[in-house]
């Protein structure tokens, strides 16, 4: 079972609706892409959000990572655009 | 080094940060900082009511204080301090500042500029700038602040 904290900003938390999410998964090991797949299985702005592999940056426990980090039970995982703070 | 990192919503006052940086250090030969605002033109040269700023909180803090430990790596710096405003700012507002502080300018001013071109381009911040209208838009960091990380390589 693995247990993920998932949080959305900026431009994905206006089309989702929602700013967080926790999800339990009946598995053992996942990676970002799966989870990613998963997310965009859910179809409507899910899909539209999730699919944008290259204006989706992913964050796992406050570091950036690419799409086959592995996560692990308990994780943060961020899903946020490109950025524009400064 | 003294490293001093805030974000927030309220104003600070520039001269009052550069203030604390000397009373703290003597040996301080050089403070150099700079300070972004809000423009009023917008992405499309639209006219701007304020900006929405919106950050991660406990990464933006973490990335801004990794950059910081580089620049302490890579010049000798005595302190720094880093604010970044979120929040609704309106046209004119300050945004963020960042303060170096050395015994002599080469670091202060190349530290200053490394720290603002990662924060520009590395640190989980966004803004949505919204017009006199009140329609918005995000906006996303353009190809020349990429460009200008080349530098530092």
């Amino acid at each position: 079972m693995i247990k993920l904290e998932l949080k959305f900003f900026a431009r994905f938390r206006e089309l989702l609706g929602k700013s967080s999410e926790t999800i339990e998964l009946e598995t053992k090991a996942l990676d970002v892409s799966q989870l990613l797949g998963l997310l965009t299985s859910r179809g409507g702005a899910w899909a539209e959000v999730f699919k944008q592999n290259n204006k989706l940056l992913v964050a796992v426990n406050h570091d950036l990572v690419k799409l086959d980090a592995s996560l692990s039970d308990g994780d943060e995982v961020a899903f946020f655009p490109p950025v524009s703070g400064g | 080094m003294l490293l001093d990192v805030r974000i927030q919503e309220e104003d600070f006052s520039l001269q009052d940060e550069i203030e604390k940086l000397t009373q703290n250090n003597k040996n301080c030969g050089a403070i150099v900082s700079f300070l972004g605002l809000v423009r009023e033109e917008g992405i499309d040269g639209e006219v701007l009511s304020h900006l929405e700023l919106e950050h991660y909180p406990g990464m933006s803090e973490k990335k801004i204080r990794d950059h910081a430990q580089n620049a302490n790596e890579r010049w000798p710096l005595l302190a720094l301090t880093i604010i970044h405003r979120v929040g609704s700012l309106k046209v004119g507002e300050q945004i963020v500042s960042v303060i170096a502080a050395a015994e002599h300018r080469g670091s202060a001013f190349e530290a200053a500029e490394f720290l603002m071109d990662y924060l520009k381009t590395d640190a989980p911040f966004w803004k949505k700038q919204v017009t006199a209208s009140q329609s918005s838009a995000w906006i996303e960091t353009g190809e020349d602040n990429l460009k200008r990380l080349t530098k530092w390589k």
